[in-house]
């Protein structure tokens, strides 16, 4: 086990290295920030000053050396907008998406297995066909467009719902969140369902084919003939066996909302990371979308690692192989 | 046929509603088995024995159903017991066996959750309990180390001990009826062996009634005690398994056993029946053996009632082969 995490830490350095150099490269290519960032009235003079501030006078390897130089001892650079660390603007914005994201992903959850059991255990039911019809819809109504009929609908037709901002705030050991009042949950539903659709559908389709499969194993018919109730033999033996696959995809996702929320905080003008980095692009302030671009791959790393611990405590096959590499 | 055996099957009929028809996957099957006695249910892939074996727990999945007949359990009907008794009586007083030893058990869940589950599906019993139950379970069918392999997981054994913890797990509420269907298929010669002198010893000392659903005769013939030989849905011979593999009344028991290699000589060109199994949609009419059977006639148009030919021994032909039992 300890090797596997050895493994998987070096594994993840390189990537993380990688994955700097291009983007580093990436954004460089895409155009200057001096162009965007002094006003066209400044002299040349003013002008230079502000190249050599922000280290753009030296050519692309040497800037990027430097950026690594101070990378590694935990300094991403200042954001070239608000000149305030890189790092601090993320993560001063990250628990605003990561709340929403996790909210999200728990909706998803929640509503996607029972519904796709269901749709799985009778399929030919009059509501297994209506939740894959639904599902349908999930999958292709664009977020934005269902982010808009969200708000037309439950905040301004009905106004049940307020459509905008997190809403009142607690402060948890200095991290600010909105799920302990009732005004942020309030504030939540709407982006956090918005955010959830897509990712429902797919918990829906996962666990109904996974359900379709499972139950027409030899396993199933031997639970039934030693006389088990059904609910057990779906809730324990389908299942544990259905979570697989589930588990697996949902990490994977967890990462993807939490990165591509860009959408939806736009829409619901929720003060998280995805409308930073959008801004960040705007204004090609290289720091923050280099910064940005390493949490989140730090942070699809993790959660695939995370993710790969759970795979081994559901299915026992790959919990041995990995005790012996 | 006595009535008072532990399982009386009077003319079984399961039904499929498939979209190209009625499918008749078992029609008209009879046949008893007593306690402690091993009836041998023997036929070629697509005869109905399997369908038959499920149907009898009431385990056969849609579009089947048991269109009719009567299943006596102990003089209980069991074609027409509700789910919930059904429910109560499988793996507590009839328990099955399956052929694949590595699809039936659940791959992600220990033996002893599998083991101790089906004790507690059928009456209150404490962890410590169930566990030393299941213990001894698997100490019955031969596995080393009981304690510990209970707290293994199914991919850990190979395909003979995961069939032995299977037949632990029939055992466990100590059956008076067990269906074993083709157990010992995907398993090798030596395994099988050991398989079948267990089946056989725990059928004797125990008294439980046991159906052995196979497609391999040498298989019956060292375990069974009596026979029941189905062809396209139907019992076509039954009996005392030794006469009527030394003595075959109908044509298809006959072909059958001139199909197994080891009785043909060396050199010569390999006995079979002709042609194939007719597709259960569509049976030719009268005796559904009638167009790959060599002594058909006009008189095989008719449907062949069930006839007891010798005492103790049935067959459904027009035209058998009494002169053997004769001479």
């Amino acid at each position: 086990m300890t090797v596997f995490l050895i493994r998987r830490l070096m594994q993840s350095v390189v990537v993380l290295f990688v994955m700097s150099l291009i983007v580093f490269v990436g954004v460089y290519a895409i155009g200057n920030p001096i162009d965007i960032l002094i006003s066209p009235e400044a002299d040349q003079m003013e002008r230079e000053r502000a190249i050599r501030a922000l280290g753009l006078d030296l050519p692309l390897w040497e800037q990027y050396a430097v950026f690594l130089q101070r990378a590694v001892l935990g300094d991403l650079g200042r954001s070239f907008a608000f000149s305030t660390p890189a790092l601090q603007l993320i993560v001063e914005r990250m628990p605003a998406t990561l709340e929403l994201a996790i909210a999200a992903m728990g909706i998803s959850i929640a509503i996607g297995i029972p519904l796709g059991m269901w749709a799985g255990f009778r399929p030919e039911s009059v509501a297994g066909r209506a939740i894959m019809a639904g599902s349908i819809l999930g999958f292709s109504l664009p977020t934005f467009w269902v982010g808009l009929m969200l708000i037309m609908v439950f905040a301004v037709h009905l106004g049940w719902l307020p459509s905008t901002g997190r809403g009142e705030t607690v402060e948890v050991f200095g991290i600010r969140l909105s799920i302990l009042t009732r005004d942020g949950i309030a504030h939540m539903i709407l982006p956090a369902f918005n955010l959830a659709l897509f990712k429902m559908a797919l918990v829906i389709r996962l666990t109904r084919a996974g359900m379709r499969e499972n139950l027409l194993m030899d396993y199933v018919k031997f639970a039934r003939a030693k006389g088990l109730s059904t609910g057990r033999v779906i809730f324990v033996h389908v299942m544990k066996n259905i979570m697989i696959p589930v588990v697996t995809i949902l990490g994977l996702e967890l990462g993807s909302v939490i990165a591509f929320a860009v959408v939806t905080e736009t829409i619901f003008a929720w003060p998280g990371m995805g409308k930073l980095i959008i801004d960040s692009i705007n204004q090609l302030d290289r720091p923050v979308i280099v910064a940005y671009l390493l949490v989140t791959v730090s942070m699809f790393i993790i959660i695939n690692l995370v993710v790969d611990i759970l795979y081994s405590v559901l299915d026992p096959r790959v919990r041995l192989k990995e005790m012996k590499s | 046929m006595t009535g008072s055996a532990t399982l009386v099957v009077e003319n079984l009929q399961t039904h499929f509603h498939t979209r190209a028809g009625v499918l008749k996957a078992v029609d008209g099957v009879s046949f008893a088995v007593d306690k402690g006695r091993i009836l041998g249910l023997v036929g070629e892939s697509g005869s109905g024995k399997s369908v038959t074996g499920f149907s009898l727990l009431g385990l056969v999945d849609p579009p089947g159903r048991i269109a009719g007949g009567r299943i006596l359990f102990k003089g209980e009907d069991l074609a027409t017991a509700s789910e919930e008794r059904l429910r109560a009586l499988r793996g507590d007083r009839i328990a099955m066996i399956f052929q694949d030893p590595m699809m039936t058990l659940n791959p992600v869940l220990r033996i002893d959750t599998q083991m101790i589950e089906a004790l507690q599906a059928h009456r209150k019993m404490d962890h410590r309990t169930a566990f030393a139950r299941a213990r001894d379970a698997l100490g019955q069918v031969g596995i080393p180390s009981p304690e510990e392999r209970l707290r293994s997981y199914p991919h850990q054994f190979s395909g003979g001990m995961r069939q032995r913890v299977a037949i632990a797990i029939a055992l466990l509420n100590e059956p008076d009826l067990i269906i074993a269907d083709e157990p010992t298929t995907a398993l090798d010669v030596t395994i099988q062996g050991q398989i079948l002198f267990e089946a056989q010893k725990l059928c004797r000392e125990v008294g439980t009634a046991l159906i052995w659903i196979t497609h391999d005769l040498s298989v019956v013939a060292g375990l069974a005690d009596d026979i029941c030989v189905m062809y396209a849905g139907r019992v076509v011979e039954s009996g005392p398994v030794d006469e009527v593999l030394e003595t075959p009344l109908h044509p298809y028991t006959r072909g059958l056993i001139g199909s197994v290699p080891s009785r043909n000589r060396r050199g010569r060109p390999l006995a079979q029946i002709p042609g194939m199994a007719p597709s259960p949609l569509n049976l030719p009419r009268g005796c559904s053996f009638r167009t790959r059977c060599p002594r058909a006639d006009a008189a095989c148009l008719e449907p062949p009632p069930m006839v007891e030919l010798v005492p103790g021994r049935f067959a459904r032909c027009v035209h058998p082969h009494l002169e053997t039992v004769a001479a």
